[in-house]
């Protein structure tokens, strides 16, 4: 008796979960027209010749120089943990370049040290404690994270090692006095009124919803955006935290809010199912990330709802440099280079040219980069007093057709 | 019966046991001074450890070795602390990170210069973090200690969760952006440097070390103390515990609240070490790891629970090299110790407390014979 | 935390609002995309009861038996040709490609909580170890599992699966409910009324109630109680295999190697706060748990408070009700 009820139980559900797929099934043609979002989507053309430097500094030099055998540089940075893939990201952008320098250079094998962090501030000071106390390290690259970079700047002062950060964005971190601080993009402060002047200006945004993640860097970009913004985002604005994937109630906030834009300020592991469950509700305009956002990987993990996405970066795209992207290739085992794969080339090929030019100790190298003026893959490479690029220029970016395409300078 | 071996000395009928007496068991059997003369020698090595950096013991080059110490003797610091609670009072406690956040935001609202309150001495923020954290306690024990086992584990598991999601939210917490420049000790060395640096592993151990040792006093007296042998009723068995007298609620409180201002006190001095305040790592793997310290060494045993988290601190920092693979290994080696030895690496022990341990030995005119039966135990090793 | 708010005051507080009118007007799309996600949880949570019911230990690495049913879903569709966008398929092939994936998320979750209790718990129940070493051995299995993924996947998430493109089913006042929540929460109730009904009515439930209420007793009857115990993580695993397959269908991108993690947390909170040990509690503390989120959110402002209301919302509950809103009931005696 039981068993008879069990099975027709069993059957009742088989049936009914037939008809409800197939409601969803039905759908699935239509889905193609998914392009319902894009009768609103402002065209921003795709501009393909890219603003490379053509002077840029590459990290083979002359192919003369020597140094000693012991020289090295030190990559500081998240390898394993949550947010071990931008530490990846960047290690790999600095082992391509000194794997070049040293192929091109047989008499001057650098070699490069990496240590992990885990993106923990409290973990980082006993990793660069270690950095700074192994003589043979002159040069550093991280920290990655502005959390764990605050946490250890002043060890880095107090040994007087030069480091380039390839990603932390945070404008206090260049308040300390460090002398030895130097970040190797812009901070969130020229960001965020670029992507306020593309989104009201290119994107013709009359309202738009700015979403923070918990980050150092989600909020002081937010901040700076929605001062640039004003009345344009005052009433339509969400937090959420990271790690965080079920955003039904942010979707349903900014559905009833009808903006023409939806800014996130944030990387793109919460970025791209943002967008996608935005999308997959039926909003209708356009979703602009930050660099943290622009990363082939945010397609991927958005699929093609990401067709609505635009992105602001300080950053010339690394994938779009096909002499790059290869060889990059060669390194990471085959990954295409990631968000601030390119700062980490080019903050080691900094490094190595200032090893190139004969340098030996921490004193000199850090003088070196200081008085820095040359053009790298990325951007010109010169700094303030304070360790901030002296400018900064910030590109627009667009999906098109499952690609992160270039669409000019915004700012 | 006993927790190191299997050899049966359930009754004193054994011959063996009263001849081959155990390290510990004569250990336990001499008298408090010449345990301590005995301890002088380990206490010294351990404050020379820094300085000796053993080859093979020794972090490098992954970390430097005194900042991997010290992070050793937080966690010691923590799972004594942690220890309270769990060991000896019985109370699953899953969100003890929750006091070690607020100790570690308490010092950095009072001396970071990104803190609009007003400041005071970082020293000062050590006594303050316990006697604030020690409030919490009592907020969050008042109403919950009456719950029973897991539930009290997930309720202090959402408090934990619940404090680090306000750091998150609450504007003045500043969430990741966090706080810089938290206060240290005054004290500067001959070259006109602090001594008391982010780098400089070897005076934060030696601080910490310190006050690891005095609280292990204070503990250890209130272990023995007419509170200790309630919580140890209370953890044997609540109900029983209650009918002869025990006030179960108030001694449950006390745990909760020593626990509490512990972990407050760690949390102020990785606050004042790091210098740097924010959100992260005050999350469920944290208090998690915080628990397996207390356990893997032995709950409810003092010097276990130090070499609990020696091994849970020491591990990841020995092998940093290994990146991802240093979690796999750890988990792994977790699993492996828990078969091998269930009861932790030092197990508890029931034994005669205060004067008992001398009565026993002057009645009887050998040292006490240890039982292990304890709550803490495998059901089925309790005695038929 | 007086001194705090006080300064919040002085500042006006941008991080919290009492949204009033947007809790009203956004109420009922919150509660179903909250009863959706619940179901989730409350498949998830399932898991966490059934195995405390019968060994009274909380499975830490559940979480992570869950996100390896999540890994079989995205490997059995990436394999049969989903992708980033979703395929024009016709019905019966869409229903059959998503009951197979369901089947080998089942297959694949089911035979790591078997395994699990294989390997980490069964020597430690031969050795009669203490509740605590249980706790650490799932903590430790917790940590393997993850990193041994995070070892073999690397840290990013996988690519987006997109399974089909809900669409509006119900429009009721302008409040619409599309396929995809209607599929996850029918689909979740249905496989818990089958879990509930098999415990309650067939002769394996029976024993597995006998062993909860009381293991020695059980053996003495003659209830294989090492059967019951792989049994029930079996059901577990295989429920934590379905809920896979939910959460993959609404969060494409969802598999990573710590991707159980957060969702674990919740799902074990659900089940307290049905009440731990018992199947229709679990049902009701994910359904709660997951629109109380969103109420939350909304009422406060943004959606960094989901976590912090569910949070408040059970050490409440537990207050007024300290063994959960249904109680513990997974070995009380039924007909």
């Amino acid at each position: 008796m039981a068993r008879a009820r069990r099975i027709a139980v069993i059957a009742g559900a088989a049936a009914l979960a037939v008809v409800l797929a197939g409601c969803a099934a039905n759908t699935s043609s239509s889905g193609d027209s998914g392009s319902g979002g894009s009768a609103t989507k402002v065209d921003v053309p795709e501009v393909t010749n890219l603003p490379v430097p053509p002077n840029a500094v590459k990290p083979a030099g002359n192919g003369q120089a020597t140094c000693a055998a012991t020289t090295t540089i030190a990559f500081a940075g998240a390898l394993s943990g949550a947010n071990a893939q931008l530490g990846i990201n960047i290690l790999n952008g600095a082992q391509l370049a000194v794997n070049q320098h040293n192929a091109a250079n047989a008499n001057c094998q650098v070699q490069l040290k990496k240590f992990d962090t885990e993106g923990d501030p409290g973990k980082a000071p006993g990793i660069v404690t270690q950095v700074v106390s192994e003589t043979d390290i002159i040069g550093g690259i991280g920290l990655p994270f502005s959390g764990e970079s605050k946490a250890t700047g002043a060890i880095f002062e107090q040994a007087g090692l030069v480091h380039l950060t390839p990603s932390a964005t945070n404008p206090t971190l260049t308040q300390n006095g460090w002398t030895t601080f130097f970040r190797a993009l812009g901070n969130d402060n020229v960001q965020g009124p670029a992507a306020a002047k593309f989104l009201t200006g290119k994107l013709g945004a009359k309202k738009v919803c700015v979403i923070q993640d918990d980050s150092d860097y989600g909020i002081g970009l937010a901040k700076t955006t929605n001062d640039a913004l004003g009345a344009v985002a005052a009433d339509c604005q969400d937090k959420i935290t990271t790690g965080q994937k079920d955003f039904s109630s942010v979707v349903n906030k900014v559905i009833a809010a009808k903006p023409d834009a939806v800014f996130y300020a944030g990387y793109y592991a919460e970025g791209a199912p943002l967008d996608q469950q935005l999308v997959t509700k039926g909003y209708q305009g356009v979703f602009v990330g930050p660099d943290g956002v622009k990363d082939d990987k945010f397609i991927q993990q958005a699929g093609d709802a990401s067709n609505n996405a635009f992105f602001t970066c300080p950053c010339v795209p690394g994938e779009l440099l096909p002499e790059f992207a290869d060889a990059y290739k060669g390194v990471s085992g085959g990954q295409a280079p990631g968000t601030y794969s390119l700062e980490g080339y080019d903050s080691a090929t900094i490094l190595l040219a200032g090893i190139d030019s004969g340098i030996k100790d921490r004193a000199a190298l850090k003088d070196f980069v200081k008085n820095y003026d040359k053009d790298g893959f990325s951007k010109h490479f010169k700094w303030d007093g304070t360790g901030e690029l002296a400018a900064t220029t910030v590109y627009g970016y667009k999906v098109q057709a499952g690609k992160i395409v270039y669409v000019g300078t915004i700012g | 019966m006993t927790t190191t071996s299997d050899r049966p000395t359930a009754s004193g009928s054994t011959p063996a046991s009263s001849d081959k007496v155990s390290i510990r068991d004569r250990w336990n059997s001499l008298p408090r001074p010449q345990q301590w003369a005995w301890l002088i020698p380990v206490v010294v090595l351990i404050y020379a450890l820094p300085l000796l950096n053993p080859p093979l013991l020794t972090t490098e080059p992954g970390t430097n070795f005194p900042l991997a110490l010290f992070d050793a003797a937080r966690f010691a610091l923590i799972a004594i602390g942690l220890n309270v609670v769990v060991g000896q009072a019985g109370l699953l406690d899953l969100g003890y990170v929750g006091f070690f956040a607020i100790g570690s935001y308490v010092a950095a609202l009072l001396t970071s210069p990104d803190s609009v309150l007003w400041h005071i001495p970082y020293l000062w923020t050590l006594p303050l973090a316990m006697v604030i954290t020690m409030f919490f306690g009592l907020v969050l024990g008042g109403p919950t200690l009456r719950l029973r086992g897991d539930y009290l584990a997930i309720v202090t598991l959402g408090f934990g969760e619940i404090v680090r999601l306000l750091a998150t939210i609450v504007g003045p917490l500043k969430g990741q952006v966090g706080f810089q420049g938290v206060g240290r000790p005054p004290g500067t060395a001959a070259d006109g440097q602090p001594i008391f640096t982010t780098s400089n592993g070897t005076a934060w151990y030696w601080l910490c070390v310190t006050i690891t040792i005095a609280v292990l006093f204070l503990v250890g007296n209130l272990e023995r103390s007419r509170v200790g042998r309630a919580w140890i009723a209370i953890r044997e068995d609540e109900d029983a515990a209650e009918i002869m007298g025990v006030a179960t609620i108030r001694f449950k409180l006390w745990a909760f609240v020593i626990g509490a201002a512990i972990g407050g006190l760690s949390g102020a001095l990785f606050a004042g070490q790091i210098g740097f305040v924010n959100n992260q790592k005050f999350d469920v793997p944290t208090s998690v790891l915080f628990l397996a310290a207390v356990v893997l060494g032995g709950s409810g045993n003092k010097v276990g629970v130090v070499l609990g988290a020696f091994v849970v601190s020491y591990l990841p920092n020995r092998f940093v090299e290994l990146a991802a693979y240093k979690y796999l290994i750890f988990g792994v080696a977790l699993i492996i110790l828990m078969m091998f030895r269930p009861q932790g690496l030092l197990g508890a022990r029931q034994r005669l407390l205060a004067y008992g341990r001398q009565a026993y030995l002057r009645l009887v005119g050998r040292p006490e014979q240890v039982s292990s039966d304890s709550s803490l135990r495998g059901e089925g090793e309790k005695p038929a | 935390m007086p001194v705090i708010s006080t300064i919040v005051l002085a500042q006006g507080p941008d991080w919290i609002k009492f949204d009033i009118a947007a809790f009203v007007s956004q109420f009922w799309n919150n509660t179903i995309d909250g009863l959706a996600y619940g179901a989730i949880y409350a498949l998830v949570a399932m898991g966490y009861t059934m195995v405390y019911g019968v060994l009274q230990l909380i499975n830490f690495a559940h979480s992570e038996v869950f996100i390896v049913g999540a890994y079989a879903v995205f490997f059995t569709l990436a394999a049969l040709g989903f992708g980033p966008s979703a395929p024009g398929l016709s019905l019966p092939a869409l229903v059959g490609d998503l009951v197979l994936a369901m089947l080998v998320a089942m297959l694949a979750a089911g035979l790591m909580a078997v395994l699990l209790e294989r390997v980490a718990y069964r020597p430690l129940r031969r050795r009669n170890a203490p509740r605590l070493a249980f706790l650490i051995t799932a903590i430790g299995a917790s940590f393997a599992i993850q990193y041994a993924l995070f070892a073999w996947r690397g840290a990013n998430p996988e690519p987006a699966v997109i399974m089909f493109r809900p669409q509006p089913v119900f429009d009721i006042g302008g409040v619409i409910i599309d396929s995809q929540q209607i599929t996850i929460f029918v689909a979740a109730i249905i496989l818990m009324i089958i879990v509930d009904q098999f415990v309650n009515r067939t002769r394996l439930g029976r024993g597995l109630r006998a062993v909860a209420q009381d293991p020695d007793t059980a053996t003495l009857m003659g209830v294989n109680k090492e059967r019951v115990i792989v049994l029930t993580f079996l059901i577990g695993g295989i429920l934590a295999g379905a809920a896979a397959l939910f959460y993959v269908m609404k969060v494409p991108a969802g598999v990573q190697f710590n991707g159980g993690f957060i969702l674990g947390i919740k799902a074990f909170a659900a089940a307290v706060l049905g009440g731990i040990g018992n199947i229709r509690g679990a049902l009701l503390g994910g359904l709660l748990l997951g629109v109380i989120g969103n109420y939350g959110a909304t009422l406060f402002g943004n959606a960094q408070w989901i976590d912090v209301v569910a949070f408040v919302v059970l050490v409440a509950i537990l207050m007024v009700r300290p063994t959960g809103i249904l109680g513990e009931s997974l070995g009380r005696a039924r007909v």
